[in-house]
């Protein structure tokens, strides 16, 4: 059967998949600040406030703890919510709820509650935001057990995870890089959900593993055809899902190249990109023909300023000199 | 006796004569409470139960007089003072204790502890440790009803001291914006921890305070159990038919420490041992003997049952197992296996009842 693909972004990828959730299951609603007239702070849900009506396309007003812990709290009656946190940072105001409420429940209660709630938010720098709009803090959260974290990199995952998301039984935060939303890409428009348990190779290659998620996918993608030109080729492994990691995705590519650089645009002192350096370190150490690199943020509150920005995230130029160092080149 | 307590007195009466079966059920009721936290004192005491712990005795009128008003499948969302929330709204003694032991047995297995007792079956969501941290879920659970139009009420209990914390105003604010059927329950006890209401809020008249949110309020005698339940009534029937969230002011006392570490430097014992003039416990009883509704004999029945439920209660615990430590991390994600999870479960909690 011949499927017909077209282009799409990766924002309307995420709206389509809201928009399907909401037809298959009358449980499903989305809830956040600006979610219904304004269209999302970042355009996602735009357009289906008139498609679905407010009741479903819930406004919220300021009130992070309130609406999330609505959202666990709904979830428990039954409910399937999608809520929205405009972007990580503000997440820090229901950071209550998600630790203490949603990813204890189930336990604490002995296995009598499940907590079904997706929260969805915005993470990431690149835009100027400075500070207090710019963090990518996924990896703290995916220090916590009972979560599930999320971080689709490409259309055909900002389309397909949300689905598997809302049928899994325990709460689900999946954080959506702010650089994204205007990435494009073929979709089928057999496109649908996806698993959000395994890590995927973006590309594929034979002497060094870089290994990265989200916003900072389209930076490593860009440095491997870059490498290729000098002879390097790398191998690109897309984690997907933070937690819980792909340990044997992960262990799998470091035995086929030996050499591996972790991609994180989170700080690098107690990260996520330091616990996966650490598992290959615990489980390959004799795979490895070279200490395992990383390309983290500058250990700094996020700037202004564009030139000082750029020099604390990970760059291209940044991810080359990693994998070079790894490969035994340099300069 | 002033006029108003005389006629309060009067009006008490009178109902207790129009249904004294109920009055001396209320009575049994906060009496189960008492003698089940006297025994996990005791058993604290001897070191059986630990962690934290906190009793409610002296509070009992305001559980008893608020749960007696619920139907089944209506939910609570509580604190951890809530031993008797649990009891009233119908979570087994033995069960109850069982979980204070750490013991398979507990109504969590052994995973949450006195401060954090649930029940999926008779929709008791807790148990909360994190002051206000139940009111934004209270809200949910009554968005999801309002959502799918079911006429069940949440109530959520909390202490005023939750009313200074930012989840208080924005779970108040959510609950009227949207009409929820959640009926807001504040234990006043005056203190929270060490902290008189007085130095913790501008404003220490709470039911305005909550009224400020358009939600209907007011203050009630949390002592007078009658008055409670009265009191409930009306908001619960409220909610239910849809007049969106009520608020009850409960003015209550804790007798004892706020919890088993607790000196209580911070209040005098003569203000305690005026409140102890008011035990609700024993101002019904007084009520119904003087209603000429409680013999002798009745009273020892009364006793004697509550005795033999929390003994029985007791050897329930002490028989009890500890879950084999290879489960140590079962729970802190659902067991797909052992749940319907496919696509006719259309509740989460109808769908983890057993
Ligand atoms: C968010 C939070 N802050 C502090 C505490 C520590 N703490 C436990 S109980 C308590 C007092 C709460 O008083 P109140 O709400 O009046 O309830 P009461 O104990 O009187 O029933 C405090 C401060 C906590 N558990 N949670
Ligand atoms: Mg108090």
């Amino acid at each position: 059967m011949k499927r017909t693909a077209m282009t799409t972004t990766y924002r309307e990828a995420m709206r389509e998949a809201i928009r399907e959730a909401l037809q298959r299951d009358d449980r499903v609603f989305l809830m956040g600040e600006d979610v219904g007239a304004y269209g999302g702070c970042f355009a996602v849900s735009l357009g289906l406030l008139e498609e679905f009506g407010p009741e479903r396309i819930r406004d919220t007003p300021l009130s992070e703890a309130g609406f999330v812990g609505a959202g666990i709290g709904a979830a428990l009656g039954g409910m399937r919510p999608i809520i929205e946190i405009m972007t990580v940072n503000f997440s820090l105001l229901a950071l209550d709820q998600i630790m203490n409420n949603a990813a204890t429940l189930s336990h604490m209660s002995g296995g009598q509650f499940s907590v079904p709630v997706v929260i969805r938010m915005t993470t990431g720098a690149g835009r100027q935001l400075a500070a207090q709009h710019s963090h990518s803090l996924e990896g703290w959260y995916a220090h916590i057990p009972g979560l599930r974290i999320l971080a689709p990199a490409t259309v055909a995952d900002a389309r397909g995870m949300l689905w598997t998301a809302l049928t899994d039984p325990d709460p689900v935060l999946i954080f959506e890089h702010g650089s994204l939303y205007n990435t494009s890409g073929e979709l089928g428009d057999d496109a649908g959900a996806v698993d959000i348990d395994t890590a995927a190779i973006r590309r594929p290659g034979a002497d060094v593993s870089l290994i990265t998620y989200g916003g900072t996918l389209p930076t490593v993608l860009e440095a491997a055809t870059q490498l290729m030109k000098e002879g390097i080729d790398a191998e690109v492994l897309d984690l997907r899902t933070l937690r819980p990691l792909d340990d044997s995705a992960i262990l799998a590519t470091v035995a086929r190249t030996h050499r591996a650089v972790v991609v994180d645009e989170g700080w690098r002192s107690g990260s996520i990109s330091a616990e996966i350096s650490a598992r290959i370190t615990e489980a390959a150490f004799f795979d490895l023909d070279a200490p395992v690199g990383r390309v983290c943020s500058a250990e700094v509150p996020l700037p202004y300023a564009k030139h000082l920005e750029q020099a604390a995230l990970p760059s291209v130029a940044r991810v080359i000199a990693a994998a070079r160092e790894a490969v035994g080149q340099h300069g | 006796m002033n006029p108003e307590r005389a006629e309060r007195a009067e009006r008490a009466a009178a109902r207790i004569r129009s249904n004294p079966e109920h009055a001396r059920r209320l009575l049994h009721q906060m009496l189960r409470v008492r003698r089940f936290e006297e025994k996990c004192v005791e058993l604290y005491s001897a070191a059986k139960i630990r962690g934290f712990m906190h009793v409610y005795i002296g509070e009992e009128a305001v559980a008893a007089g608020v749960l007696a008003t619920l139907e089944p499948g209506d939910a609570v969302v509580a604190t951890y003072r809530e031993h008797g929330h649990a009891l009233l709204h119908g979570v087994a003694a033995g069960a109850i204790l069982a979980e204070m032991y750490g013991f398979e047995q507990g109504c969590c297995h052994g995973r949450g502890g006195s401060m954090h007792l649930f029940d999926a079956a008779t929709r008791f969501f807790g148990g909360n440790a994190i002051v206000a941290g139940g009111l934004p879920v209270a809200v949910g659970l009554a968005l999801a009803d309002k959502m799918t139009g079911r006429s069940r009420v949440t109530v959520c209990f909390f202490g005023e001291g939750a009313v200074a914390e930012g989840e208080f105003h924005e779970s108040l604010n959510l609950a009227a914006l949207w009409q929820l059927p959640v009926l807001f329950c504040c234990e006043n006890n005056l203190y929270a921890m060490g902290t008189a209401l007085g130095r913790s809020e501008s404003q220490t008249d709470l039911a305005l305070k909550a009224a400020s949110y358009e939600i209907p309020a007011w203050p009630v005698d949390g002592m007078d159990v009658l008055a409670v339940e009265e009191a409930a009534r009306r908001a619960v029937s409220a909610v239910r038919a849809g007049s969106g969230p009520h608020f009850l002011e409960l003015r209550t006392y804790r007798f004892r420490a706020h919890s088993m570490y607790d000196p209580e430097r911070y209040r005098e014992k003569a203000e305690v041992s005026q409140w102890l003039e008011r035990d609700p416990i024993d101002l019904l009883r007084g009520a119904v003997e003087a209603a000429g509704e409680l013999s002798e004999t009745q009273w020892s029945e009364v006793q004697a049952q509550v005795d033999a439920e929390v003994q029985a209660a007791v050897d329930f615990a002490e028989a009890g197992t500890l879950e084999p430590v290879e489960e140590l991390t079962r729970h802190v994600y659902t067991d797909r296996a052992a749940t319907d999870l496919d696509a006719t479960d259309r509740d989460a909690t109808d769908r983890k009842r057993p």
